[in-house]
């Protein structure tokens, strides 16, 4: 029984990492979707130093959470189509590993690379170096339940694909990850004590790694025949 | 046996056509009641209470206000637990009062806001602050706005009904979360124009009105929902004999 269930994990993590491998355009999309809008901003903003970084642990939170929300889109809605999702669905293991190794997939090829890119987006709004490893700490285990919680919206909206409705039933979920997230960094700009919000956003991962596959495998045989 | 027996109650209580029939009798007294809550309250709040040391007479506001954030909090609750009883044992009745509950509960909470808005101005010398309540109140109307946005996704009113559920079910575990989240957020960007001394201790006679007027807002929630659930009822039983015979005002056919 566990080698069944370790098993889903690792052969839906595996799968899909070989998808996204595949398709590298999709793979880069979000993260050139990050850069590029934070390039954006220091040209509609003003190109001054002190105006950036004042904006910037609030700005590469919600960036973050963008790229995000345009990604976690196609977590089901490939599945869905092809019918591999049917497959999921009828077999008889648990349907919480192989969702856990699909969404691990999902942070390996979005999550995991925008922690890495952020550096580049903290360089160019002038945080100081100090904040950069708690900003990627925050990064690291925020996107991981931003990926979560957007997985719970895919399974909701996949009859429609996601789209506009995706965002806004996210959205407000995602309230907190990107308030703790973007304390985080500021807290680390002031010099003040980052290990309390980050750790409130470890608390928030650990509650959705448990509460959100089940969410997700209600909302996935909901859709079925929806 | 003994057992089947004791739950024939909650059976009963699923069925729609139970249900239409028993609120039929319990309207009347409930719409009476609701009026003379809200008449009484309302009167006795912007007439009779005793106007506030600070604000004057602007702090009457607090007589829609409070009610309305009050009943709209509720009001999600209401709405997730009907959804988790139907998804639980199939009821449909309660996802019939969960898909009614979505408006209402929405209603409400733009009510709170926009008397909020109105009652900060005075106050505050502003219609918005990004105070942590009303922050909280916002992301509420948002997760009403996700619940309703979401039924039209589906074709298929039993799916739509359980996905709408696992939504405000996922919406109940989370808006503790936010409430907390915001909090602390707002206690670290607190703007030092804006001062909550805690929750202030209101005069028995500015309060008691305002008790008045939350079993109001209350009782007129229970008739919007049981009015609001009457017609989900036909318009999803119309197939029914029963149904049919209402409308038609024939009698049934044996």
């Amino acid at each position: 029984m566990a080698n069944n269930l370790s098993g889903g994990f690792k052969a839906y993590l595996h799968r899909d990492l070989l998808i996204a491998l595949r398709d590298r355009g999709d793979l880069s999309k979000p993260l050139m979707f990050f850069l590029l809008v934070a390039v954006m901003v220091p040209l509609a903003i003003a190109p001054e130093a002190s105006k950036l970084s004042a904006i910037a642990p609030g700005l590469i939170w919600i960036l973050a959470l963008l790229a995000t929300l345009l990604s976690i889109e196609r977590l089901f809605s490939e599945d869905y189509a092809d019918g591999s999702l049917e497959q999921l669905l009828i077999s008889p293991n648990l349907l919480m590993m192989p969702i856990l190794g699909k969404i691990t997939a999902h942070w390996l090829v979005i999550g995991l690379p925008l922690t890495l890119l952020s550096p580049v987006i903290a360089i160019w709004f002038s945080l100081p170096i100090s904040a950069m490893v708690p900003m990627m700490l925050s990064l690291a285990l925020g996107t991981a339940v931003l990926s979560l919680i957007g997985a719970v919206g895919a399974a909701l909206t996949l009859p429609r694909q996601g789209g506009v409705l995706l965002a806004l039933l996210v959205m407000p979920l995602y309230m907190p990850v990107l308030i703790f997230g973007s304390a985080t960094i500021q807290a680390a700009v002031d010099g003040l004590n980052w290990l309390a919000p980050l750790a409130m956003l470890a608390a928030l991962l650990a509650v959705a790694i448990v509460l959100c596959p089940l969410a997700i495998s209600a909302g996935l045989r909901i859709a079925k025949n929806g | 046996m003994n057992f089947n027996l004791q739950w024939t109650w909650f059976h009963r209580l699923g069925s729609p056509r139970w249900f239409y029939q028993k609120t039929q009798r319990w309207l009347p007294w409930l719409a009476i009641a609701t009026l003379a809550l809200l008449v009484t309250g309302l009167v006795w709040g912007l007439a009779f209470a005793p106007p506030d040391a600070k604000q004057g007479n602007s702090f009457r506001i607090i007589y829609l206000h409070v009610p309305a954030s009050v009943v709209a909090l509720a009001g999600y609750y209401i709405m997730a637990i009907s959804g988790a009883v139907g998804l639980i044992w199939r009821i449909k009745l309660s996802f019939m009062l969960m898909r009614s509950a979505a408006p209402i509960g929405a209603a409400l909470t733009f009510i709170a806001l926009v008397t909020g808005a109105i009652w900060g101005k005075p106050t505050w010398g502003a219609y918005w602050v990004w105070d942590a309540r009303i922050t909280s109140m916002l992301i509420l109307l948002f997760l009403y706005f996700g619940v309703i946005a979401l039924r039209h996704t589906y074709s298929n009113n039993e799916a739509a009904d359980k996905a709408g559920a696992v939504l405000s079910l996922v919406g109940m575990v989370n808006v503790p979360i936010i409430y907390k989240s915001v909090d602390w957020w707002q206690t670290l960007h607190q703007p030092a124009t804006i001062k909550f001394t805690g929750a202030p201790s209101m005069h028995p006679d500015m309060f008691a009105p305002l008790v008045v007027m939350i079993i109001g807002f209350y009782s007129f929630y229970s008739l919007a929902l049981i009015l609001f659930a009457r017609a989900e009822i036909l318009r999803r039983e119309y197939r029914a004999s029963w149904v049919r015979q209402l409308v038609t005002n024939q009698p049934a056919e044996k």
